[in-house]
C-alpha cells in the first residue's frame, strides 16, 4: 500500500456487550496494541483490555501530601520566623489555627494533582489523533462503540487482522490513517 | 406540554433507572436531546427574557458598585454598630447555596446515586455561579478593593503577612480553595460531552472552540479508567472540602463573642443550612428548566421527590439548630444571649425572625405529603419560601445580634440603602445571566453519565465471564 501510513484497523459495534466480547477476543488473540472506545466508561472494558493503572491514585496522594505541607509551612514560617506577632495574647506558634489554611491547601494541591495527573497520564490534550482520521469514528462519542488494533502491533497482519475483526461481528471494518 | 404527565414507572423496569429516566431512549436520542440545546434548537423566547433581565440587572450592579468605587461604603447602609449588614447576609447566602451543587456531584457520586445524573452538571454549574456571587461581597465590602490582594500571602515590601490565626483568612482561603476545586470538577467533568459537542457540531467555529475545550478527547477505554479514577478522587477531596467551607463561614462569627454568634452548634448547622439554601435553588431552577425545554423524561417527578426529602430532612436539621440557639441561650444564664433570643422574637427585627422560622421550619412541613411533594407548583412555591426564609435566616443571625449587642447606650438600628438592594439584586441578576448562557452553550445534563444509566448500557456478567 502506497500513500499515507497505516495506523491500524477499526471495527465498529453497536453496543456495549459487542464491544467488551470483541476486546477480550482479540486479547486472546494475541493481540496487545490495541484501545477500544465508547461513549461512557464501561468497567467491563477496563478488565477486557486488562488496565491496571495504579499511578493516579498515588499522584493524588502526593499533591495532597505536598499542599498540607506547604500550608503549614507557609502559616509556621510567617507568623513564627518571618513576622512574629502576638495577637489576641495566642502563641506564635498557632497550631490549631494553622489547621484550616493547611485542610484548604492540602485539597487545593490534591485536587489539581487528580485533574492534570489525570489529563498528564492520558496524554491529554492531544490535539491530533489518527483515529480521528475515520469519518465514522464521531459517533464515538455518541452511540458507537469502537476496536481499534494498531499497525505496530507484533502479530497484526493487515488482511489477517481484517479477517479476524470481521469475524467479531461488527457493522464494519475500516483502515485508520496514520 | 404534552409530555408533561410523569408515568409511574412500569414494574419490569430495571431498578437502576426506575422513574429516573422515562422509557423508550437510547443513546442516539438521548445524546441528541441534550446536545440539540446547546447545538440546534431554536432558543426558546423565555430565554431571551431572563437572559436579557439578567443581563439589565447586571449592569445594574455594575453600576451599584461603580458607585460605591468612587464614593466608599457609606453609601451602604452599615456602620457603627451593624458593620456587617446586606454584604454578609448575601456573602453567607449565595455560599450556601452554592453547596447543594458540590453536594450533588460529589457526596451523591460516592453514595452511587444514579439520579443525581441528570441533576449535577447545572448543580455545579449553580454552586460556581454562586460563588461567583458570594464572593464580590466580601471583595467589596474591605472597602478598599483594589487592595484586596493584600489578603493573598505573598512576599511584599511591607513585609507583613496576613492573620493565619484569624477566621477571616480562613474565609480567604476556604471559598478560593472551594471556587476553584468547583471550577475543576465542573470542567473535568464536562470533558466527554465537549467531545460530544465536538463531534456533534455543524458549524465551524463550535467545532473550533468545542474541540479545544474537550482537549482531544476521544473516549479511549485507558482514559476512561483514569478519568473515573480522577472522578472518583475529586468527589472525595470535595467532599470534606464542602462541609469544611461554610464551617469555616460560620467560624467568622462563632470566634466572635457577640451574643447569638458564640455557639458551638454554628458549623453543622450552617452546613445543613448551606444545604437546604442550595437545595431550595436547585429546585428552583430545575422545575422551570425541565418545562423549558421539555426536559420532563430526564428531570423526572422522581428527582423532584428525592430533593423534596432531602429538603424536608435538612430542613428539620436546620429547625434543630433554631431550637438548640434558643435552649443555649437560655441554658448558659447569660444576660445577654438571653436577651439575644429575647430580642429575636420581641425585638425592631421580630418580623424577620418570625417570618423565617414560618418559611424555614413551618412551611416545609408540608413536604411530608407525598401529594405535595409530586405536584410541582407546590415544590416550586415551597423553594422559593426557604430561599427567602434561608436569606432572613442570615439576616437575623448578622443584624439582630450587632444591633443590641451589650451596652444599650452602644446599641443602633440598621437599613438598608438602595445600594444594597440594587448590589443583592444585581447578583441575582448576575447569577441568572451566567446560568442561562451556561444552558444555551453548554451540555445542561451530564449527556455521558445519562448514558450510562440506560438499560442499553449494561454488560451481562455471564457475557462478561465467558
Amino acid at each position: 500500500m502506497s500513500g499515507p501510513k497505516l495506523y491500524g484497523l477499526m471495527a465498529e459495534f453497536e453496543n456495549p456487550q459487542d464491544l467488551v466480547e470483541a476486546t477480550r477476543r482479540a486479547r486472546e488473540a494475541g493481540f496487545t496494541r490495541l484501545d477500544a472506545y465508547s461513549p461512557y466508561p464501561i468497567e467491563a472494558l477496563t478488565e477486557a483490555l486488562d488496565i491496571h493503572d495504579r499511578k493516579l491514585p498515588a499522584v493524588v496522594l502526593g499533591g495532597g501530601i505536598l499542599g498540607g505541607l506547604c500550608g503549614y509551612a507557609l502559616c509556621y514560617w510567617t507568623t513564627v520566623v518571618n513576622y512574629p506577632l502576638v495577637v489576641g495574647g495566642k502563641p506564635y506558634h498557632s497550631a490549631p489555627a494553622f489547621i484550616v489554611p493547611t485542610f484548604e491547601t492540602t485539597i487545593l494541591f490534591a485536587a489539581f494533582a487528580a485533574v492534570l495527573g489525570m489529563l498528564g497520564l492520558n496524554g491529554l490534550p492531544m490535539p491530533y489523533h489518527p483515529v480521528f482520521n475515520s469519518p465514522r469514528f464521531a459517533l464515538a462519542s455518541r452511540d458507537r462503540f469502537f476496536l481499534c488494533i494498531e499497525a505496530r502491533d507484533p502479530r497484526f497482519d493487515h488482511d489477517e487482522t481484517w479477517a479476524f475483526l470481521t469475524k467479531l461481528g461488527p457493522r464494519v471494518v475500516m483502515d485508520v490513517e496514520e | 406540554m404534552a409530555d408533561a404527565a410523569t408515568p409511574t414507572p412500569p414494574a419490569e423496569k430495571p431498578a437502576t433507572t426506575t422513574g429516573i429516566l422515562a422509557p423508550g431512549y437510547s443513546f442516539t436520542t438521548l445524546t441528541d436531546k441534550i446536545a440539540s440545546i446547546a447545538l440546534s434548537r431554536r432558543t426558546p423566547f423565555v430565554w431571551f427574557i431572563g437572559a436579557g433581565v439578567g443581563f439589565l440587572l447586571t449592569m445594574m450592579l455594575l453600576t451599584a458598585l461603580t458607585w460605591l468605587l468612587f464614593r466608599g461604603i457609606g453609601i451602604w447602609g452599615v456602620n457603627q454598630p451593624v458593620g456587617w449588614g446586606f454584604e454578609i447576609v448575601n456573602f453567607v447566602w449565595w455560599i450556601g447555596i452554592g453547596h447543594a451543587g458540590t453536594l450533588i456531584s460529589a457526596i451523591l457520586l460516592l453514595l452511587r446515586q444514579p439520579w443525581r445524573n441528570s441533576i449535577n452538571r447545572f448543580a455545579e454549574a449553580m454552586t460556581i455561579f454562586a460563588v461567583a456571587c458570594a464572593g464580590i461581597y466580601p471583595a467589596f465590602h474591605t472597602g478598599r478593593p483594589w487592595l484586596d490582594y493584600w489578603l493573598i500571602p505573598y512576599p511584599n515590601s511591607m513585609g507583613m503577612w496576613p492573620n493565619f490565626r484569624s477566621p477571616l483568612i480562613w474565609d480567604v482561603f476556604a471559598v478560593s480553595t472551594y471556587a476553584t476545586v468547583s471550577l475543576l470538577f465542573w470542567y473535568v467533568g464536562m470533558i466527554p460531552d465537549l467531545a460530544t459537542l465536538r463531534d456533534r457540531a455543524k458549524k465551524l467555529w463550535a467545532k473550533i472552540i468545542y474541540g479545544m475545550l474537550a482537549m482531544g478527547w476521544r473516549g479511549s477505554a485507558r482514559h476512561w479508567s483514569r478519568y473515573e479514577t480522577a472522578s472518583l478522587l475529586l468527589a472525595g477531596l470535595a467532599t470534606p472540602l464542602v462541609v469544611s467551607v461554610h464551617t469555616v463561614v460560620s467560624f467568622d462569627f462563632a470566634a466572635g463573642i457577640v451574643p447569638g454568634w458564640h455557639a458551638t452548634i454554628f458549623p453543622p448547622y450552617f452546613v445543613a443550612g448551606a444545604i437546604y439554601a442550595g437545595f431550595a435553588m436547585v429546585m428552583t431552577l430545575a422545575i422551570p428548566l425541565r418545562k423549558l425545554y421539555g426536559l420532563e423524561d430526564l428531570i423526572t417527578m422522581k428527582h423532584l421527590d428525592n430533593m423534596a426529602k432531602i429538603l424536608l430532612a435538612t430542613g428539620l436539621i436546620v429547625g434543630y439548630g433554631y431550637v438548640v440557639e434558643a435552649f443555649m441561650s437560655y441554658y448558659s444564664g447569660n444576660t445577654y444571649e438571653r436577651f439575644m433570643i429575647w430580642n429575636r422574637l420581641h425585638g425592631p427585627y421580630k418580623h424577620a425572625y418570625w417570618a423565617l422560622l414560618f418559611c424555614n421550619l413551618v412551611m416545609p412541613q408540608a413536604l411530608w405529603f407525598r401529594k405535595v411533594r409530586r405536584s410541582v407548583p407546590w415544590l416550586f412555591v415551597i423553594a422559593m419560601v426557604v430561599n427567602v426564609g434561608m436569606w432572613l435566616e442570615r439576616y437575623v443571625i448578622v443584624v439582630v445580634s450587632l444591633s443590641r449587642d451589650f451596652l444599650p447606650s452602644s446599641w443602633g438600628l440598621y437599613k438598608a440603602t438602595v445600594f444594597d438592594w440594587a448590589t443583592f439584586i444585581g447578583t441575582i441578576g448576575l447569577f441568572l445571566a451566567l446560568m442561562f448562557l451556561f444552558i444555551r452553550l453548554l451540555p445542561m445534563i451530564s449527556i455521558f453519565e445519562m448514558r450510562a444509566i440506560l438499560p442499553e448500557a449494561k454488560v451481562r456478567e455471564e457475557e462478561a465471564e465467558a
